[in-house]
């Protein structure tokens, strides 16, 4: 029997001694690369990550690790050995988290100084907006073109009226961002009234599922999945993208968006305190301002760039509406009171 | 001997401690610890907390409902499979371990496509409820019966059991006294393991139940990546290992009462032809096949064909490309990737488990560490794969031990999770060999080497073979794990569909679909070489 088993020790220390052979190669720490963490919603097109490459003599690797919060968290838990040089994705939910972690060092790009007031949501130096775009309620066309009892539903409001029961499907902020940013929303139009609104709108049957790709591609009657919800909470780009990923391109969008019942989010970007390349990460982000990556952005994450007069693609202009004063929260009253709402949220319409 | 063995256990046990204990540990001490003291009133605070209790309950009532239906579903297989002798057998069972072998996230959007809105079986109204997420499990975990209870069945030794028909004892009463125990083993194991799987089962409860179906294991996971709320993601962890060691200890106990393992036969030695009423059983078998394992299947792969102009090749082609994946490499270096790291995670699954199964094994009294290694091996499979992921990010982050951005973090976290199974699949087969075996060839005048050939090495290699079958099955489907810890050059096949599954557009959708359909078909087809391998073992002896 023993005998047996002595190929097995043999590959047991081999695979030990490999392991510990490889052990010194921690990739990703040569002077001429910057390492940008970030979530799995990045996106940059290889002939803009190639400029970057080409004007700084830097090879640039991305290390997408979950949704944006994840990605932080991630990178809280291992600020003392960063992962990367700068981390892309703090939003208006996450942007108190990451400031009290104390995880960014303080650097303010030149070009900031031109970036409209209302989208700069860190006032101490460290954060850089990068992009913005809305949450909102997108509606499928087709179902509200059919006859005159479908009228179209268009404030917060309307949604909780009894002729709108049954038609909206909501992710759960808990483990959604999507659906974080519309409690908040809520809480921003409502304040304290928050929780009656969410209660009218489950005795009206609001669908409550885990994730976008749920409510989005299986639940909504207006995208791929044909579900059963004419409503959904998902992003006020998403018509823009029904459009351009379809195979053959329809002429009109297939859904809209409600431009009364959308939250900003900004997105922003830092250098990583304790980077190995504190240099290297500020060239990065300096890039991330110019008009070569801003006019990336819209078709790579569907948001809208930060930086004035970058031009937008037109399906951009004529198929996702642009909420006029889309909902806000403050940063640090979302810190403080994140928690508490979503157990309330929860408490409410889930049990 | 005594010492390569000594060798073998060692390095298997410094690699447990090295890549589970230790980063484990730490992960669990920054949630556990503060002031250089242990908080224990993290327990009382978190149980204290809304919704807490009612999760802990759903998670055990729906991992035992889960269970009893995947054996009961299971058991009829098994014996088809190893006691019927059928064109075609190799082939199903193939493709019933094909669910266990892809990743949960693909398997639960197959039932969801299969089950939810839009679906042929929508009007059941089941997602987001308890049935659809036992429906899934069973789907997934029906290979591990099947296989595991299937692999002991073809081996017995069935002359016991027509001696007791032969002095009268009834159908019934003969597999309840003497087919019954023998499969005990077996039996104990795919039950313990299926339990441990639906406890700890992610992907599928994230996608099919819904928000008031929460598990331990999809809170640690929330509290741990939404909230960075260690404390709470510790104590619930705690929890989920002291369930899962009991389990274990539970199952270990119930094996041992097994008495004497039955003698190792060559299987195929008495199987039996489909007569008679073992059509109807073939049939009914067949059908059951189909409609749990086939039907989600068909849906995944009929999506993948489904572009916008009718049925076509165009996800296919785009397999190719990165197109708007938001991927750093193409689908099909993702595949790639993961078949490199499948052979690489199986090589140290087969080592390491198979150096613990040989120590759990030894010839006289059992060694304690070697017992200790046994019980410790299946904890993997308690421990959330969230927490192996954060735990390896924080400890294995600076020289000599810098492994975290290299890419045999990879293999090294997906052998883990197979060790488990080539462990339990060895120790029963090696444990069946008769000894008086090995003394009569050795009686005979044969040489030590001969008789290892003779003896030891066919049971031993169709253990083995078994047990990396899944080791490579289980590698190249890993999902909780390897998304915390690939890179952009390192993504593997199951973390690329899932992202193309989370980005907008029917592109990526369909990119997906196809993904997952290769994914599919490479499973298949590595599970049949597998098993023709064994066969072909087997023949040439």
């Amino acid at each position: 029997m023993t005998r047996a088993l002595r190929p097995l020790a043999i590959a047991a220390a081999l695979a030990c001694a490999a392991a510990a052979l490889t052990a010194c190669s921690d990739g990703g720490d040569r002077a001429d690369t910057v390492t940008l963490v970030t979530h799995d919603s990045f996106v940059i097109s290889k002939p803009v990550q190639r400029a970057f490459e080409r004007a700084t003599g830097l090879e640039l690797r991305i290390l997408r690790s979950g949704d944006a919060g994840a990605a932080l968290n991630q990178a809280i838990l291992t600020k003392d050995r960063p992962l990367g040089d700068a981390f892309f994705g703090v939003d208006t939910t996450l942007l108190s988290r990451a400031l009290e972690a104390d995880l960014f060092a303080p650097y303010r790009p030149a070009d900031a100084a031109s970036i409209p007031s209302d989208l700069v949501i860190d006032r101490t130096g460290r954060l850089t907006s990068v992009d913005y775009g809305d949450v909102c309620v997108n509606y499928d066309v087709a179902h509200f073109a059919e006859g005159e009892e479908r009228a179209l539903p268009s404030t917060l409001e309307d949604l909780a009226e009894p002729r709108f029961a049954q038609l909206l499907v909501v992710e759960n902020p808990a483990t959604s961002s999507t659906g974080l940013a519309f409690m908040l929303a809520s809480i921003a139009r409502f304040g304290d009234r928050w929780l009656d609104w969410w209660s009218d709108l489950r005795d009206g049957g609001v669908k409550v599922v885990e994730g976008w790709e749920q409510a989005y591609n299986v639940e909504f009657s207006g995208s791929a999945g044909k579900g059963r919800y004419p409503l959904v909470v998902s992003y006020a780009t998403s018509p823009p993208a029904e459009v351009i990923y379809a195979d053959p391109r329809p002429t009109t969008a297939p859904t809209g968006n409600l431009d009364r019942t959308c939250f900003r989010q900004v997105e922003t970007v830092g250098v990583l305190r304790n980077a190995e390349h504190p240099g290297a990460a500020r060239r990065l982000i300096d890039f991330m301002l110019t008009e070569r990556f801003q006019a990336d952005v819209p078709l790579g994450m569907f948001v809208y760039p930060v930086r004035p007069g970058t031009p937008v693609p037109a399906e951009f202009t004529r198929y996702a509406g642009r909420p006029a004063e889309p909902f806000t929260v403050a940063p640090a009253e979302i810190a403080r009171n994140r928690d508490r709402w979503i157990e309330q949220w929860t408490a409410t319409v889930l049990r | 001997m005594r010492i390569t063995r000594g060798l073998a256990l060692g390095a298997a046990a410094a690699f447990l401690v090295l890549f589970l204990v230790w980063p484990v540990a730490t992960i669990l001490g920054r949630g556990l610890w503060s002031d250089g003291r242990p908080d224990l009133a993290a327990i009382g605070d978190t149980l204290g907390r809304p919704g807490i209790p009612r999760i802990i309950a759903f998670t055990f009532v729906q991992a035992a409902v889960s269970t009893v239906v995947t054996v009961a579903l299971g058991l009829p297989g098994a014996y088809v499979l190893s006691r019927y002798r059928f064109r075609g057998r190799a082939l199903l069972a193939a493709a019933l371990t094909v669910p266990f072998v892809l990743p949960t996230v693909v398997v639960g959007t197959a039932f969801l496509a299969l089950l939810g809105p839009g679906g042929p079986l929508a009007a059941l109204g089941l997602v987001g409820t308890l049935p659809a997420i036992l429906l899934a499990h069973a789907c997934l975990n029906y290979a591990v019966v099947v296989r595991t209870v299937g692999s002991r069945w073809a081996h017995l030794d069935h002359h016991a059991a027509d001696a007791a028909r032969t002095l009268g004892a009834s159908r019934w009463r003969t597999w309840w006294r003497v087919t019954l125990p023998a499969l005990r083993p077996a039996l104990v194991a795919s039950t313990m393991i299926v339990f441990l799987f639906s406890f700890t089962s992610f992907g599928v409860i994230l996608i099919l139940g819904g928000p008031r179906t929460a598990t331990i294991e999809t809170e640690i996971h929330r509290v741990t990546v939404q909230s960075l709320d260690l404390r709470t993601a510790a104590v619930l962890s705690i929890i989920q290992m002291v369930a899962v060691g009991g389990a274990v200890l539970a199952g270990a106990a119930l094996a041992r009462d097994a008495g004497p393992a039955p003698r190792w036969r060559p299987r195929d030695l008495d199987a039996l032809a489909v007569t008679g009423s073992r059509r109807f059983v073939l049939a009914g078998v067949l059908a059951l096949t189909a409609a749990l394992v086939g039907a989600p299947l068909v849906v995944l792969v009929q999506r993948s064909f489904a572009t916008g102009s009718g049925p076509g090749l165009a996800w296919y082609r785009a397999l190719g490309s990165i197109g708007g994946t938001g991927l750093a490499e193409t689908p099909a270096r993702a595949l790639a990737n993961s078949l490199t790291f499948a052979v690489v995670a199986t090589v140290i699954a087969v080592a390491v488990g198979g150096a613990i199964a040989s120590g759990v094994v030894a010839r006289g009294r059992p060694n304690r560490t070697a017992r200790l290694l046994d019980r410790a091996a299946v904890l993997p499979l308690g421990i959330s794969a969230v927490t192996i992921g954060f735990g390896y990010l924080i400890t294995l982050d600076a020289p000599p031990l810098a492994l975290r951005s290299s890419w045999w973090i990879i293999p090294i976290a997906q052998a883990l999770v197979a060790i488990p199974f080539v462990v339990r699949t060895t120790v029963p087969m090696l444990r069946s060999v008769d000894p008086r075996l090995r003394d009569a060839v050795a009686t005979l005048g044969a040489p030590p080497s001969r008789v290892w050939r003779a003896v030891d090495l066919p049971a031993l290699r169709s253990a083995l073979a078994t047990a990396a079958a899944f080791a490579f099955a289980i590698s190249l489907g890993e999902f909780g794990a390897t998304v915390f810890i690939v890179r952009p050059e390192t993504t593997t096949l199951p973390v690329a569909i899932f992202r193309m599954l989370g980005r907008p557009g029917a592109a990526n959708r369909g990119t997906a679909w196809a993904a997952a359909a290769v994914l599919m078909v490479v499973t298949t087809l590595a599970m049949l070489a597998v098993d023709r391998t064994t066969t072909r073992v087997r023949r040439t002896r």
